[in-house]
């Protein structure tokens, strides 16, 4: 791009940037893997994320990357030794559905930034511009094995705006946190949520029908925004072209006749629409859908809303009834985000049910994730997923540990589209992962220590060396960690 | 047992053969975590005749006409304490219709009355789908519990037994509730200081014999009460800050209440305050975050620190409709330091002792209510399920409209994916 230094150019860089998510995005990551010596771990039972359990076994971390997983694997030159026989492993947990640094403790009114409760389609925001890093959350949460998170809106709106996946590493910026060339997210909500929001204030949408009228009117409306970029798009490409072949053939024949006749207009790009540009790259699939759902029925209605306009839904998150329509969703390939049991909190939550997560993974290509949802929950995904095994066990549907481990780990890098870089232990992935003192499926285990990207970043031995919120320096919490 | 045998009657036909059936039983061969001095009895059987613990032991031995259930050394524990809830109380919580837990009368901080003489008791429904959902996780009874609406008395509310009778109050339960700290301030004209101001005012008025005269922040009926509770009454102080917990300890001592301190997150900074004062908490023991400025000192440690101190402890997730977190909320206070005895304790035992209820229910024990569970593992480990859950003798249906919906649906997800 550099050796092309024309004006023309640069406004076509923009524009590419603008229209396809490439290059020169602003808010860039500067979040840099950490330089470290190698890791090996030895001697766990290692959940390794694609199904396998293996005893007795090692896991070797060089350069933040799984360097290998495997039984007598030797240490190299400098590598740091853990010895973790009795000890669980496991890839660093993945939780899709959190408001960490948007909704933070303390949940005051000065750190309320979760929903732009201001018009039912805000797709213009972007939850990492309300993200606070010192939210004490995050560190609880890595207490639990955390390593990624997906920080959304709320669900106020229909579209509440983008999501941004973060690495949970200690931070002054979020851009430090931000996970490198990760997919942005867009945040929807179904049902009672934005119905009452604004129903309450005499506004649409106050019912499901009206909910439905504001995707397909703002989807209608990024298709013809998509429109006017790509005409744009077509013109600029033809104005590049004429303007090369012109320049070649001003070298030869400069005579000012020709000149007039045929000079070129620099085509005038749209406006630029912040709401619509995110819904168009919605449409391009550049930005990945997470649809807050509860009901069945209108996760069906939202798959078809997909594709009547060619999106795909990722994931439908607090799907409390992915249950009764657990076949569809794995053919269509969309994850279902589930708390073990949480119901009843309001009418679409009434069928609830303990057994969602099993039925949800049973079948074939399914995609069942645990999701949080809460500065509680996402500090115990494991318990979680316990509680689910348990109950599905009842019924005959026996998830072994390497399979529910899944749900916590490569689901959810799979719905966020970064199963190629995270969510198992295997050889070139990121080295996120989780030792734990015993079976995490236990009400009883604690995650020990901490790695992302191949660095020690909790380590329950060393308290002092624990990340730790700016917020709490000074406070009477202090004492409750000495 | 005539109460009992009207309960049966009470709860309709369907029922009825369980109440017949209930009568006298023999669990054999249990692992029976008593909750009590005793701890833990491998190999034990347990007796229950007429609703009640009659004989625990090795080999108690078959009477004629008893059912025997074989444990085959699996955990029998007292049945569970729901926490401070509205189990009964509310169906869906944002359908405000659905709802009695509250009472909002809805008048500006200067202008309000408080009714203390709420009792929340009537407004019980035993039919509620939430009932069946807290009995099949092992949870047999509850304290309803009134929310502070705009007033910072809630009201009266009573634990209750939770095996679907009408008349489930558990008598010697009747406590106060009094929302106290930031959560009180905002019905006090937005200061705690007001919140005592207030208090003060309540106790003058019942003290006074006669009309108090205009501006009464009570009825006639509320002096009565209020009168009441400083008789020794029980009070729950809502409360989560360590200065606003002693501040109603000195408060309930300087007016002759039996102060329970509820919320407690920053309880183990003054745990030896409370142990001196023999003041019991009954708290969330996995509420580590400073949720607000008055959960500045939140931590994991709590309710091992509050133990080791001497304090009583119970827990609560004050969840309706999830109460039976209340197992994981003692798993993971044993994870963070707790002896798992006393984690036990902290959902059996310590709450009825902390309500008046110890001599009855709470520990397995002869006399005791025969509120059991048997489990399928460590009663306080996540894997672990109810496999039978028994209230005053009465073997429980394990059902619920939760395992109803799974059992359609499981039903056609195998047939279906099957194919």
């Amino acid at each position: 791009m550099t050796n092309l230094p024309s004006r023309v150019a640069l406004l076509f860089a923009t524009a590419l940037a603008v229209s396809a998510g490439l290059a020169a995005e602003p808010f860039p990551s500067t979040y840099k893997v950490p330089v470290n010596p190698p890791v090996l771990v030895q001697g766990a039972t290692v959940l390794t994320g694609t199904g396998e359990r293996i005893e007795g076994a090692d896991v070797l971390i060089a350069n933040g990357r799984i360097e290998a997983v495997g039984r007598a694997l030797k240490a190299p030159a400098g590598a740091r030794v853990i010895d973790a026989q009795g000890r669980w492993v496991t890839p660093g947990f993945i939780d899709i559905h959190s408001h960490l640094g948007v909704y933070a403790s303390p949940a005051v009114k000065g750190l309320d930034d979760g929903n732009e409760a201001t018009s039912p389609v805000t797709a213009n925001v972007w939850a990492e511009h309300s993200i606070w890093p010192q939210d004490p959350g995050l560190q609880t949460a890595l207490e639990g094995g955390v390593t990624t998170l997906q920080i959304l809106p709320g669900s106020a709106n229909l579209i509440g705006g983008r999501s941004v996946v973060i690495k949970n590493v200690p931070a002054v910026t979020y851009q430090a946190m931000k996970f490198p060339a990760a997919a942005y997210g867009l945040k929807m909500a179904c049902g009672e949520n934005p119905k009452r929001e604004y129903g309450e204030k005499n506004q649409t949408p106050a019912t499901r029908m009206g909910n439905v009228a504001g995707y397909r009117q703002a989807f209608a409306d990024a298709q013809d925004y998509q429109q006017q970029w790509d005409k744009y798009q077509r013109e600029l490409t033809e104005y590049n072209k004429k303007k090369a072949e012109q320049g070649h053939a001003g070298t030869i024949a400069t005579d000012k006749k020709a000149k007039g006749k045929d000079e070129l207009t620099v085509p005038t790009p749209p406006k630029r629409d912040l709401k619509l540009e995110t819904l168009a790259e919605v449409l391009r699939g550049n930005i990945r859908v997470h649809v807050h759902c509860y009901r069945s029925d209108e996760m069906a209605t939202m798959l078809d809303i997909a594709d009547e306009f060619g999106f795909k839904v990722a994931a439908f998150h607090h799907a409390v009834e992915a249950y009764k329509i657990a076949d569809r969703l794995a053919q269509r390939g969309v994850c279902a985000a589930m708390w073990a049991d949480w119901w009843g909190f309001k009418m679409e939550a009434f069928d609830g049910i303990q057994e969602n997560l099993p039925m949800v993974d049973y079948p074939q290509s399914s995609c069942a994730v645990v999701h949080s949802d809460s500065e509680d929950g996402i500090q115990r995904l494991n318990q979680e997923a316990a509680k689910a095994m348990a109950h599905g066990a009842r019924v005959g549907l026996i998830v072994p540990p390497e399979r529910a481990i899944r749900w916590l780990t490569v689901n959810p890098a799979k719905s966020l589209g970064l199963d190629d870089r995270i969510g198992s232990l295997e050889s070139g992935k990121a080295a996120d992962l989780v030792i734990w003192n015993g079976n995490p499926f236990s009400v009883y285990a604690l995650a020990e220590q901490v790695f992302i990207d191949g660095a020690l970043i909790f380590d329950r031995a060393n308290p002092p060396s624990r990340p730790r919120s700016d917020f709490l320096l000074g406070q009477p919490s202090e004492a409750a960690q000495l | 047992m005539r109460s009992l045998i009207l309960n049966c009657a009470l709860i309709g036909a369907a029922l009825n053969a369980q109440c017949v059936l209930a009568q006298d039983f023999l669990i054999r061969g249990a692992t029976v975590h008593t909750a009590s001095s005793q701890g833990t009895l491998k190999n034990t059987d347990v007796l229950v005749r007429g609703g009640t613990i009659a004989a625990i032991g090795p080999a108690a031995g078959t009477p004629p006409g008893a059912t025997v259930i074989d444990a085959k050394g699996r955990d029998l524990t007292p049945g569970l304490f729901g926490g401070l809830t509205n189990i009964g109380l509310e169906e869906i919580s944002l359908e405000s219709d659905t709802v009695d837990s509250t009472l909002n009368l809805k008048a500006p901080a200067w202008e309000q009355q408080w009714h203390p003489e709420l009792d929340m008791t009537p407004a019980y429904n035993p039919r509620s789908t939430l009932i069946p959902v807290a009995r099949i996780a092992g949870i047999t009874w509850t304290m309803l519990s009134p929310d502070s609406g705009d007033s910072m008395v809630g009201g009266q509310g009573a634990a209750v037994t939770l095996d679907g009778r009408y008349d489930a109050v558990l008598p010697g339960s009747r406590s106060l509730f009094v929302a106290m700290g930031s959560s009180g301030a905002k019905n006090a004209g937005g200061t705690r200081a007001a919140e005592y101001m207030l208090l003060e005012q309540a106790i003058r008025e019942a003290r006074t014999q006669g009309p108090v005269g205009e501006g009464a922040l009570l009825h006639a009926a509320g002096r009565e009460t209020v009168a009441r509770y400083l008789a020794g009454g029980r009070v729950f102080f809502q409360v989560d800050r360590a200065a606003d917990i002693l501040g109603v300890m000195a408060f309930a001592k300087r007016n002759g209440m039996k102060p329970v301190i509820s919320g407690g997150s920053e309880a183990w900074v003054v745990a030896k305050q409370l142990a001196q004062a023999g003041v019991p908490v009954i708290l969330d023991p996995i509420k580590d975050l400073p949720s607000d400025f008055d959960h500045l000192a939140a931590s994991l440690d709590n309710a091992a620190r509050l133990q080791r101190a001497g304090v009583r402890i119970a827990f609560s997730s004050g969840d309706a409709h999830n109460a039976r977190v209340i197992r994981q909320l003692a798993g993971n206070a044993v994870a963070h330091g707790l002896s798992w005895d006393a984690a036990l304790a902290a959902i059996t035992a310590n709450p009825a002792d902390i309500l008046g209820l110890g001599a009855t229910r709470g520990r397995i024990a002869v006399g005791q209510v025969a509120d059991l569970v048997l489990w399928s593992g460590d009663p306080l480990e996540v894997t672990t399920l109810a496999d039978q859950v028994w209230i005053a003798g009465q073997s429980i249906e394990m059902r619920s409209r939760q395992t109803e919906l799974r059992d359609r649906y499981v039903d056609k997800l195998k047939a279906h994916t099957a194919l």
